[in-house]
């Protein structure tokens, strides 16, 4: 294996399935107009149960519209969104024509087939150990959908599975440059799903008090940096993208939309779930992910940022963005597209990623929904309102992504 | 239950068969061999004898399943066990 340390590495495809579209050409174009997927759960268990928060980010296209019926029925909704999004971004790429050996697979999710797993507890508990499903356990697995993507595409070589909470799928695509750097593949297919619409896990984030129950407005309760923002909106969906080396992709005559030019990731050794409110964790992964691009803080004009929309994490992100950035933060358009696509946990920093890509490739940072009242407590240039255009010529943007156990990504996107 | 018929059982078990794998109802035939004709794999195949155990109102051990190589054996054994 022959390291490619001297090679951009590129994104030559992408796909995506999330609550405002059921791919990423129906995903931007929500994106920019400003359209919420937050919508009123239409599951009876919401009120079987009483939840306290009665809507969550739906997917918008069932994935029964994509796949086959039984191919569906062997996978859970993770591992269906997963395979959903990984095709789009095949085709996307040009089904590229790589020898099975060379092509990896890095899938990330945060909490894998949650419904498989507490369905079939169900089935064992009312109906007896004979009719629990046997695909039950590899439906369940958190490397799921990693597998049954590397089975789709032929891919030997190597299929990972980061399990990184909400980080997850940043770090899948961080992950997946490396792997192509070290010379192990020469195309990867990389992102992040999740499918996490069950009560279970919705109690368990409303007991941490970390969920919205702006119940009386849905489209409202996504609202990073707004004073009135009381925690996030559980979304669900999934984000994948095809990276290789700029000269494979030139060779084959590809379409690249950017390079993914640097990351960072770091780990605060803080708390299982606050982040630390100095945000020194996140401030080395985005100054990594900027000095590891071979650029400096002034050439990055956008960032992704995380801003889920709880009280406490925006405000250490804008803390975090400061401490790494400093004044030269003035000049970075701030996006927080959860405002319109919910928390997508381990599918959100890929999906964030794809976006931080469009704007680079569009030259445009989405606007961030229902901000009405901005936190002074944060300071950071967040674009809302209308869309902003990004500078000409040669200009960088960051995705940041964090998740609960202290994980922090940090990914910098550069155009071509 | 009333007894049913072997062709009634294959329908049946066609029908599950079909909601299992995919294939066509009329693939399923009573000569035909589940690994080599149907390409059902041992996991498919535990799907599909469960199904068919509620379906039929029988029960057919682990122990007998790989005795049930062709789609005869498996409608003859349903057959056999009903009461």
């Amino acid at each position: 294996m022959t390291p490619n340390n001297e090679q951009r590495i590129v994104v030559t495809g992408l796909g995506a399935t999330s609550p405002v579209g059921g791919t990423v050409a129906e995903t931007w174009a929500a994106i920019l107009d400003g359209v919420s997927g937050v919508r009123t759960m239409p599951f009876e268990w919401v009120e079987t149960y009483q939840l306290p928060v009665k809507f969550a980010a739906t997917i918008k296209q069932s994935p029964l519209e994509v796949l086959g019926r039984v191919e569906a029925r062997r996978l859970d909704p993770a591992g269906q969104y997963g395979l959903v999004a990984a095709r789009e971004a095949w085709a996307d790429a040009g089904t590229p024509q790589v020898e099975p050996e060379r092509i990896g697979v890095v899938m990330g999710s945060g909490i894998g087939g949650v419904n498989t797993l507490l369905d079939q507890w169900d089935t064992l508990r009312e109906k007896g150990v004979r009719r629990v499903f046997p695909l039950a356990v590899p439906m369940l697995m958190p490397n799921g959908p990693a597998a049954a993507v590397s089975i789709e595409l032929g891919a030997r070589a190597g299929t990972h599975t980061p399990v990184s909470a909400c980080a997850s799928g940043a770090e899948a695509i961080g992950l997946a440059v490396q792997m192509i750097r070290s010379g192990r593949a020469d195309v990867v297919v990389a992102g992040g799903t999740e499918a996490a619409m069950h009560p279970m896990p919705i109690a368990g984030f409303a007991a941490m008090q970390a969920l919205s129950t702006r119940n009386d407005d849905p489209e409202g309760a996504s609202r990073p940096y707004d004073t009135g923002r009381d925690g996030f909106v559980l979304g669900e969906g999934a984000a994948v993208v095809v990276l290789e080396t700029e000269a494979h992709a030139k060779a084959r005559g590809a379409r690249i939309y950017a390079e993914v030019s640097g990351m960072g990731m770091t780990s605060d050794a803080y708390h299982i779930a606050a982040p630390d409110p100095v945000g020194a964790g996140a401030s080395r992964a985005m100054l990594e992910a900027v000095s590891s691009a071979g650029l400096s803080p002034k050439d990055i004009v956008h960032i992704n940022a995380h801003a889920t929309s709880t009280p406490v994490g925006d405000i250490a992100e804008s803390n975090a963005i400061r401490l790494a950035f400093g004044d030269d933060a003035d000049h970075m358009a701030v996006s927080a597209t959860k405002s319109m696509t919910g928390h997508l946990l381990g599918a959100a920093g890929a999906l964030e990623t794809i976006l931080t890509i469009l704007a680079v490739h569009h030259r445009l940072a989405p606007a961030t929904i229902n901000l009405e009242n901005f936190d002074p407590e944060v300071s950071l240039d967040v674009v809302h309102g209308a869309h902003r255009m990004l500078p000409v010529g040669d200009i960088a943007a960051l995705n940041n992504s964090f998740g609960f156990g202290g994980h922090n990504v940090a990914l910098t996107i550069r155009s071509i | 239950m009333a007894t049913l018929t072997e062709q009634t059982i294959l329908e049946g078990l066609a029908e599950i068969v079909n909601e299992e794998t995919g294939l066509d109802t009329a693939s399923v035939q009573f000569d035909k061999s589940f690994t080599d004709d149907l390409d059902i794999d041992s996991l498919s195949m535990m799907t599909i004898v469960v199904n068919a155990e509620e379906k039929f109102g029988v029960r057919i051990p682990d122990d007998e399943v790989k005795n049930l190589k062709t789609v005869r054996d498996a409608v003859s054994f349903i057959a056999g066990a009903q009461v």
